[in-house]
């Protein structure tokens, strides 16, 4: 069973994931943010890998990942950020990144080198459902790896289920059509996720974008089993002088103490 | 009859060969699917056809005209025929494509439009669509072009379009591009996303091409009137996304006896680390939604390019290029920012023609050629330099100085 299945039979309800840029904000930073998460009470954690043309996402995500490049984060580096990580962390951890810097890293040895090092899952947004069935799926599958997909308030029923049957691990589902870190109305959500809800799917979904405090934490979990928060921990490290205070008060006001 | 392999048609995911599809998060797919599934069937219905042709005829002064440009052609001891796109209303082939999408655009029934622009001559193109329709019009433009494009703004605004600065990156058109998806993920059920150039993802690159095809549709029939012939030896044409090129090339792509001359910017040199010429410098990859040539570094992020002319100043270059370059079909030559400024004011006192700067790097670029008197030559000229008069003015301190 894979990591990221135990954490959901262990943990069904209440799932924080919370995302953070790898090199950011130092480029040596990426293990301690990602171990003062694991000490308070993120359930996952989503290793942004940041690239120069970031569509899917919001300014402040963007900018984390200017920063990180700057820093001289790569996949290659990230990698070997990662080479004795599982000695440290023992979340389920999940890439999330664009394609471009996958391809040029080389595809199969990019889900050959997760896998070894321990990470669980990838997200890749602009990997569409066609490219992943004929070409990319396989690959991903064989390396043991996790994929897993966006369904949004706009995806058909039909297509739900068919990205939920392509994924591993869990769905993510957009609260709402738009880039990380929008503001958006979260009754509208609330019908949404009933409506997923009654599709009865194969993966737990956890909720992402625009989630940004406990009150946002609340009502995605009311009717999925989780969520996902990101440029609101991104905010909450900028310009911070200790990572580990900046991660533990900000996750106390989201779950707190537990 | 169409050929039975066509380089004009991708196959039905939008590749051209290896280059194309769809690389879109889940957000944009709807939208995207939309467009995919009805496209082909909007732009063939007569009554499209109709306004499309009426628009083009009366509005953007088409056809427009096939010109011999006969002291350019002494010069160069050869044929030189300049298709006048620099004659279209708003000063360039790009209302071509704007026209055709705003009709589109209208009948998927989009309320609001967004586009990006590099030169701003696509952000015009857009703005003069969108009043003519009445309807909303956001144009993302780098804050770098906006600078140095200052006539477009101005005339974007007087045209009632909201001009969004784009403050990503090399704030240049890869990132005004940036902007506009992301405004598209904001608000992608109302809005129609017009895309300026030959890039994007599937069905972008063959929609705007087919918009844009009427440049070498009207080309065959007027060559033929003027030399008993419908194929010119070369069709030459500036490449920045490719879309005069696209359309230029478009109805020889299959004659295969006609050599398509694609001119791309090599900026400062194409070594000289300020460079757009994205062939000579570009590995596959994904940008804006396509698979493509890109300019990047090892690891993958993409390059911030450097021309002369915002028109050319983008990293990444239409998938049906990328296949031209790829197959060899197409013949890739680039130019520097002084051949091209060179080139600008040769023109200007051989033909009487100021044309764009991204045009200037065709005209430079028919010196590499190796042109004979027998050789029929076609070369795009895609658009006017009015926008231009600000560099040009500069060159002309300078080499009074």
């Amino acid at each position: 069973m894979s990591r990221i299945k135990k954490l959901f039979v262990a943990k069904p309800s209440r799932v924080l994931n919370v995302y953070c840029t790898a090199g950011y904000p130092k480029l040596n930073s990426t293990l301690e943010v990602m171990e003062a998460l694991q000490e308070n009470g993120a359930d996952l954690i989503e290793l942004g890998m940041p690239y120069s043309d970031p569509l899917a996402d919001g300014p402040v995500i963007q900018a984390s990942s200017s920063v990180a490049l700057d820093n001289g984060m790569t996949i290659t580096v990230l990698f070997e950020q990662l080479k004795d990580f599982r000695k440290r962390i023992h979340v389920p951890v999940i890439l999330m990144g664009y394609m471009n810097p996958v391809l040029q890293y080389g595809f199969e040895r990019f889900c050959k080198d997760a896998a070894a090092v321990g990470v669980d899952g990838l997200i890749l947004p602009d990997l569409p459902e066609y490219e992943f069935e004929t070409e990319y799926g396989a690959v991903i599958r064989q390396s043991g790896l996790d994929f897993i997909f966006l369904v949004t308030p706009e995806t058909t029923e039909e297509r739900v289920r068919k990205l939920d049957q392509l994924s591993g691990g869990f769905l993510y589902a957009v609260s709402s059509s738009s880039t990380t870190g929008s503001n958006k109305n979260m009754t509208d959500v609330n019908a949404y996720l009933k409506k997923l809800k009654g599709f009865h799917l194969q993966n737990p979904v956890l909720v992402g974008f625009g989630i940004k405090d406990k009150t946002g934490f609340d009502a995605a979990c009311e009717h999925a089993q989780g969520a996902i928060i990101g440029s609101a921990f991104i905010k909450a490290l900028e310009g911070s002088k200790n990572l580990q205070v900046a991660t533990k008060s900000f996750l106390q006001s989201v779950v707190g103490n537990s | 009859m169409e050929p039975i392999t066509s380089y004009q048609r991708p196959n039905e995911r939008g590749y051209y060969g290896k280059f194309g599809g769809a690389y879109i998060p889940e957000m944009l797919h709807p939208n995207v699917e939309e467009l995919q599934t009805r496209y082909l069937s909007i732009m063939q219905e007569p009554a499209f056809q109709l306004e499309f042709r009426d628009l083009l005829r009366d509005y953007v002064g088409r056809p427009t005209p096939l010109y011999y440009a006969k002291r350019l052609s002494q010069q160069l001891h050869s044929n030189i025929y300049l298709k006048r796109e620099d004659l279209c209303h708003t000063g360039a082939h790009k209302i071509n494509n704007t026209i055709g999408q705003i009709l589109l655009a209208l009948r998927l029934g989009k309320k609001r439009i967004i586009a990006e622009t590099g030169a701003g001559q696509h952000g015009v193109a857009t703005a003069t669509v969108c009043a003519l329709k009445g309807i909303e019009c956001i144009v993302y433009m780098g804050e770098k072009d906006i600078e140095r494009q200052a006539p477009n703004v101005a005339r974007m605004r007087m045209l009632g379009a909201t001009v969004v600065p784009a403050l990503s990156g090399s704030k240049t058109l890869k990132d005004a591009t940036n902007e506009a998806i992301r405004d598209w993920i904001n608000n992608a059920t109302d809005t129609h996303y017009i895309i300026g150039s030959v890039v994007g993802p599937h069905p972008y690159p063959d929609m705007v091409a087919r918009f844009q095809s009427v440049i070498s549709e009207e080309t065959r029939w007027q060559l033929k009137e003027k030399t008993g012939s419908e194929l010119p030896t070369h069709v030459v044409a500036c490449v920045g996304g490719g879309s005069n090129a696209a359309g230029a090339f478009y109805h020889f792509l299959d004659e295969l006896s006609v050599q398509l001359v694609a001119v791309e910017a090599a900026g400062h040199g194409v070594n000289s680390g300020l460079s757009a010429a994205t062939t000579a410098l570009g590995k596959a990859g994904i940008l804006h939604g396509s698979k493509s040539l890109v300019m990047q570094t090892e690891d993958g992020q993409v390059v911030e390019p450097h021309s002369i002319s915002a028109g050319l100043d983008y990293p990444g270059i239409g998938p049906l290029h990328a296949h031209l370059y790829e197959t060899g079909r197409g013949h890739f030559l680039n130019v520097t920012d002084e051949e091209a400024l060179r080139s600008a004011f040769e023109i200007a006192r051989l033909e009487g023609i100021i044309p764009a700067l991204e045009t200037a790097h065709a005209f430079a670029a028919l010196k590499q050629l190796k042109l004979n008197e027998t050789d029929q030559v076609v070369l795009c000229l895609s658009g006017r330099g009015d926008k231009d008069l600000a560099t040009y003015m500069k060159q002309m301190e300078m080499m009074n100085a």
